[in-house]
């Protein structure tokens, strides 16, 4: 089984792109994406629509022919990849009505067997069905016809099938679009339990930012064909100047700052050693969305400055405010923030 | 290396064979697909209900008893080629080829579960055929040469038709489209002498249906059911059994080169954008 795999696999690494291209006739998707993953490492691909993010994911599967630069998956080009580097791939698909007709375990059980060849020592393939069942939370409808199944609970069966070969890497395109906060919640825990128990690389695209910081170690934004970012949810607000926003009440009037300085410590000491009447100190960092719109906003009016993330996120119309304050982050109780905003 | 890999495809091979068993038990508790098996008994007894108490020209033979065996042929090619096209349009568009696409080995298993799949179903429509049959039976001519021949034409038709079924499959951009090559088969039929001896047409014509599996599906079926004095009625009054297996075999031949390039390149634009634009086309448009 491993005998065919080429002895320079990378023991650690496990997705390693380095300017990647793609081009539909004249139009050019991707620009010169690179980026790697780690063994075990869950990365996720946020991007706008059209900026590429599925082109990419299926690139990396071997669904889709590149126009240029290198890629290797496991070890291996996906456009070379023979089905030993298959079984060691999951993918899961949007299903629509294909299969309609199966019962939950009867598809199971079928696509398991493929997998009985690929067991290694290491590795012992596929997925036990029941185990499995188990785990995505569908032991209770393994009698039903798939197309009986709810949204919700077919999009678990597409995890289930993505991961019936214990795949060492798995792509999760948009996994959770159409989930109840409840089937959401449940899908999380089983990413994390992939990702924890079974040391397995995952690589998703998603909208939803919430879900991207919640579950990945990594973000990678994809603009217009090209990564913009590349960071944990931590640093890529750390990156971007977006700042933090602090929000204090003095004599019973709310107030609100925004710091565009990274770091709002300076701010706070200040601010807290020259008014003794402050209270409900609230210190809160830009959200994920905040640096996520700036970095969007920023590769698409073509590398402004790096300053003004906040004209983009501050959903309270305080981006307008001192470009003093922004400039020292210490001007404390200026004139400006006092003016600035007032809140129930 | 060789050996896992050999390993992995009798393990796909075997998956297909289960596949293809579970999909024929699916399709016999679906009424849609059981009224399909039942197409090819109706227009039989239908077409002996025209051809009630006429007999062949020239003879005393029924003429209902003529058209049983090219019933039979045309069954094995009309299961072969419209059945597979039909579904791998479908396949394609819901997503089922993708899921293939990303198992190892996944198309081996699909393409086995296919065969036995089209294979079983097209022995069911055929046995249904015994239903109207038995009020002909007593012309027709059963021995062991009978089911030998009938053996040999159902494994050579459908390894003759199954493949370009496949291939014509894949051309189709959408499920919709394979109503074209129903069309197209029907026109076939005309010219396949089932319903009408083909040494009564035009030559130009005959050639035409010469051309084609129909036809000889059909030959084979009467060499092998109709009495021997039968023979009279073919071209060159010959059962042209040595021909019969020469075309078959050489579009099993044609099918098994075309078919896998066919399929390989449609399955390079299978994708899950392609999937997605199929579902979004079939929820707006309603097909």
């Amino acid at each position: 089984m491993t005998d065919s795999q080429p002895s320079q696999e990378p023991a650690d690494v496990a997705i390693d792109v380095r300017d990647l291209r793609m081009r539909y006739g004249t139009k050019d998707v991707l620009t010169g994406v690179s980026f790697t993953a780690r063994r075990g490492e869950v990365l996720a691909l946020l991007g706008p629509n059209g900026a590429g993010k599925s082109t990419t994911i299926e690139i990396l599967e071997g669904f889709r022919t590149r126009s240029a630069g290198q890629v290797a998956v496991l070890g291996q080009d996906p456009a070379h990849g023979d089905e030993a580097w298959r079984a060691r791939l999951g993918v899961v698909l949007q299903s629509w009505r294909d299969h309609g007709r199966w019962k939950v375990r009867e598809l199971l059980d079928y696509l398991a067997r493929f997998y009985v060849p690929f067991s290694t020592p290491e590795v012992e393939r596929p997925w036990k069905v029941d185990e499995l069942l188990n785990a995505v939370g569908l032991t209770e409808h393994a009698n039903q016809k798939v197309k009986a199944l709810s949204g919700g609970q077919r999009r678990r069966l597409d995890v289930a099938i993505g991961i019936v070969g214990r795949p060492e890497l798995v792509f999760l395109d948009e996994p959770t679009a159409g989930f109840d906060p409840h089937a959401r919640r449940e899908f999380h825990d089983l990413v994390h339990r992939l990702s924890d128990f079974e040391n397995t690389t995952i690589l998703l695209t998603t909208h939803d930012l919430d879900e991207a910081e919640k579950l990945a170690d990594r973000i990678l934004i994809l603009d217009q064909g090209t990564i913009v970012a590349n960071g944990s949810a931590d640093e890529l607000a750390r990156q971007m100047a977006t700042g933090a926003e602090v929000r204090w009440t003095a004599d019973g009037r709310r107030h609100v700052h925004a710091a565009e300085q990274n770091d709002p410590t300076p701010f706070v000491r200040d601010l807290l050693a020259t008014d003794a009447g402050i209270t409900e100190l609230e210190v809160r960092r830009a959200s994920l969305e905040d640096t996520y719109m700036a970095l969007v906003q920023r590769a698409e009016t073509g590398q402004g400055a790096t300053g003004n993330g906040a004209d983009g996120s501050a959903p309270d119309g305080s981006g307008q405010d001192e470009p003093d304050a922004g400039g020292t982050g210490n001007g404390v109780t200026s004139k400006d923030d006092e003016a600035q905003e007032v809140r129930s | 290396m060789t050996a896992t890999t050999n390993d992995a495809r009798w393990a796909a091979a075997r998956a297909g064979l289960v596949r293809g068993w579970l999909e024929t038990k699916q399709s016999l508790r679906e009424p849609g697909d059981v009224l399909w098996y039942f197409l090819m008994p109706v227009i039989f007894a239908v077409v002996l209900l025209f051809m009630r108490g006429s007999s062949l020209p020239g003879t005393e033979y029924e003429l209902g008893a003529m058209v049983l065996p090219s019933i039979v042929g045309m069954s094995i090619g009309f299961g072969g080629l419209t059945g597979p096209a039909g579904t791998i349009a479908t396949d394609r568009e819901d997503g089922t080829l993708l899921r293939a696409k990303a198992t190892p080995n996944g198309m081996i298993g699909y393409l086995f579960g296919k065969v036995v799949m089209f294979g079983s179903t097209t022995l069911i429509s055929l046995a249904l055929l015994i239903i109207p049959g038995l009020t002909v039976a007593g012309e027709l001519r059963f021995d062991a040469r009978t089911w030998m021949l009938l053996l040999m034409i159902f494994v050579l038709g459908m390894a003759a038709t199954v493949p370009i079924g496949v291939a014509l499959g894949s051309l189709f951009k959408t499920a919709s489209q394979t109503g074209l090559l129903m069309l197209g088969s029907m026109a076939l039929l005309v010219v396949s002498g089932i319903f009408y001896p083909l040494s009564a047409l035009p030559t130009w014509l005959q050639w035409v249906g010469q051309a084609f599996p129909y036809y000889w599906l059909g030959l084979g079926a009467r060499s092998a059911m109709l009495p021997p004095e039968m023979v009279t009625t073919e071209i060159g009054e010959s059962w042209r059994t040595l021909e019969m297996f020469g075309v078959l075999g050489a579009w099993i031949v044609v099918g098994f080169v075309v078919a896998p390039i066919v399929l390989r390149r449609m399955t390079r634009r299978a994708s899950g954008a392609a999937v997605a634009e199929a579902r979004d086309r079939v929820m707006a448009q309603g097909w």
